[in-house]
């Protein structure tokens, strides 16, 4: 025990009883260390970002100034971002529209339906499909996924040919946008499910219960508590599968054979390639005013990406009071 | 409505291991019924085993038959999903349902009972029913549309309640109620449950002998030799009988404190 350092008023028989430890000492090195350290994680966080920002601004700016007929493709920047910016949202779309479901299904199957002895492994091996690099999921949508597909592309495209999503004529290789969309699906799912599965895991135990007590099923039980509960973890699942499919590069690289269009039919063979992708397979060729040109789509990526992470937290934030969170 | 139920022989089981052993009793309708006893003595257990809420835990079986009003729970072919909807419960802590607001609260058993159709006047009624059933519908009726949680635990409680008899079961479960509650919440919830044993079979599960012994018919003394033992029914009475002249000493010690 120190004694704390006293002024000394009087003479030697004023001391007194020694001082009690003061109340409410300050000393708490630990908690200091540790709001320190999440702090500067924090900054180091919003110093990366800015730090990209400026670099895409300072980069990209002199693309988006120039004349038009200098950017390449001889018309501008925007339309030459145009078909790039279509094709990367329209590969993302599918991606999720296929990956979302699915992976609420599976992340359900493992956390509420399987016997446990199979839920776990089930839940590892999905985890581990995160683990396979994006290459090798872009060889095999070209040599084993585009191929299977054809047949169910020529089929899509006789019944529902008259939808422009489905209106042909079909890529005799396979390799068309929905393809790279089915191949970005497989790619998202397991960050999808894993999210999905952990929050459905927290639902909490007096829920289930209040629902199963009223007469539930076991899915009345999910429909009335483990989906609204798991809601806002449900957006934060998607938006990260999105982000990634957004700036998946390689798969999408491989699969499609790009082609500068605006066009919503998915099983034709001329389809308008990602963002990432084009910047990607465009670089190692470029020099001067195309290297800017580049950079700028990839300050469009950027933009993109942050205003749907914008567009979900307010979708999670407009019914907070009513968030999992209260109970 | 109001149903008597006739334990007989009743085993409970979780896995191999046995929690509750031969339990025999009768549940007399329009009555409450208080099961008391020290904790782990299998009570809760027995209670949900009344509408096969234990099942949720995997490996949950029983043996013996409980039968309500002549009709076996356990018999071949009943889906523990059609008891709940006859026989409602209300739990320790206060439940309602966080994403839902109140009045999505109070219909929620009804829409799982089929009752999608129902037309929105008709809706409002049972709503109005119910939070008055509760003792609850001058305290929310200007805010039903607010989130369950937004009330106070007390509150929130008798919203359970009120969830519990929109739906209006023959027998009502609670599994001590009032134990997250202030003693004015607990007032007002004893309240009610005097209230409600005109219209329903009450079944409630204390560690409050004092509330066992205000609002209690009847009430049943479980009790375990020891850990890993299964719990046992030891004497059941009326409760005036039960807190004054118990027939066994094992009660009577732990109705008077001198237990462990």
């Amino acid at each position: 025990m120190t004694t704390p350092a006293t002024t000394q008023v009087g003479g030697p028989l004023d001391q007194g009883p020694p001082a009690e430890p003061r109340i409410g000492s300050r000393n708490r090195t630990g908690d200091k260390i540790f709001s320190g350290t999440a702090t500067a994680a924090g900054i180091t966080i919003l110093v990366t970002l800015a730090g990209i920002a400026a670099f895409l601004l300072y980069e990209g700016f002199p693309a988006l100034v120039a004349p038009a007929e200098d950017v390449p493709g001889g018309e501008g920047f925007w339309p030459y971002v145009q078909p790039l910016l279509f094709g990367t949202v329209l590969a993302a779309v599918i991606a999720l529209v296929i990956a979302a479901p699915l992976s609420i299904g599976i992340a359900l199957f493992i956390s509420h339906y399987a016997p446990r002895r199979v839920a776990a492994p089930l839940g590892y091996l999905v985890d581990l499909l995160a683990a396979v690099p994006s290459v090798v999921y872009g060889l095999w949508g070209i040599f084993f996924l585009a191929p299977q597909l054809v047949p169910v592309f020529r089929w899509l495209e006789q019944t529902l040919g008259f939808l422009p999503f489905f209106a042909g004529p079909t890529s005799a290789t396979g390799r068309t946008m929905l393809t790279a969309g089915i191949v970005l699906a497989v790619m998202i799912l397991p960050i999808m499910s894993g999210v999905n599965r952990e929050v459905f895991l927290q639902t909490p135990r007096l829920q289930e219960e209040a629902a199963l007590a009223l007469g539930a099923t076991r899915s009345e039980m999910i429909r009335m508590t483990v989906l609204p509960f798991a809601r806002s973890g449900m957006v934060s699942g998607a938006m990260l599968g999105l982000g990634r499919a957004l700036g998946e590069t390689l798969a999408v690289a491989l699969v499609l054979s790009p082609a500068a269009v605006i066009s919503f039919n998915l099983i034709g063979s001329t389809n308008s390639s990602t963002i990432a992708a084009n910047i990607a397979l465009n670089f190692p060729e470029s020099s001067g005013l195309a290297v800017n040109t580049l950079i700028a789509t990839g300050l469009v990526l950027f933009t993109l990406t942050f205003v749907v992470n914008f567009i979900a937290r307010a979708v999670v934030a407009r019914r907070k009071d009513f968030s999992g969170a209260n109970a | 409505m109001a149903k008597r139920i006739d334990v007989k022989d009743l085993d409970i089981y979780y896995g191999s291991f046995r929690a509750v052993e031969g339990v025999t009793m009768s549940i007399e309708p329009r009555s409450i019924t208080a099961l008391i006893g020290p904790s782990g003595c299998g009570k809760s257990t027995f209670l949900r085993s009344l509408n096969r809420m234990h099942e949720v835990i995997p490996g949950a079986r029983v043996s013996g038959s409980v039968l309500l009003d002549g009709q076996d729970l356990y018999g071949a072919g009943i889906d523990p999903v059609s008891v709940r909807r006859h026989v409602g419960m209300v739990f320790q802590r206060p439940n309602p349902f966080p994403t839902m607001s109140i009045y999505e609260n109070v219909v929620a058993g009804m829409r799982l009972n089929g009752g999608r159709g129902v037309r929105k006047a008709e809706m409002d009624g049972i709503v109005e029913g119910a939070l008055q059933g509760a003792n609850l519908w001058n305290e929310v009726k200007d805010r039903l549309d607010r989130p369950g949680s937004s009330l106070s635990g007390g509150q929130q409680q008798r919203l359970c309640i009120a969830r519990a008899i929109a739906v209006k079961p023959d027998v009502l479960l609670m599994d001590e109620p009032c134990s997250a509650l202030d003693p004015i919440s607990t007032l007002a919830i004893e309240d009610l449950m005097d209230q409600l044993k005109k219209d329903y079979t009450i079944v409630i599960v204390t560690h409050n002998m004092q509330q066992a012994a205000r609002v209690s018919d009847r009430t049943g003394f479980f009790n375990i030799a020891g850990t890993g033992k299964p719990g046992k029914l030891i004497e059941m009475d009326e409760t005036s009988t039960m807190f004054s002249t118990p027939s066994v000493q094992a009660t009577e010690d732990y109705i008077s404190g001198r237990f462990g």
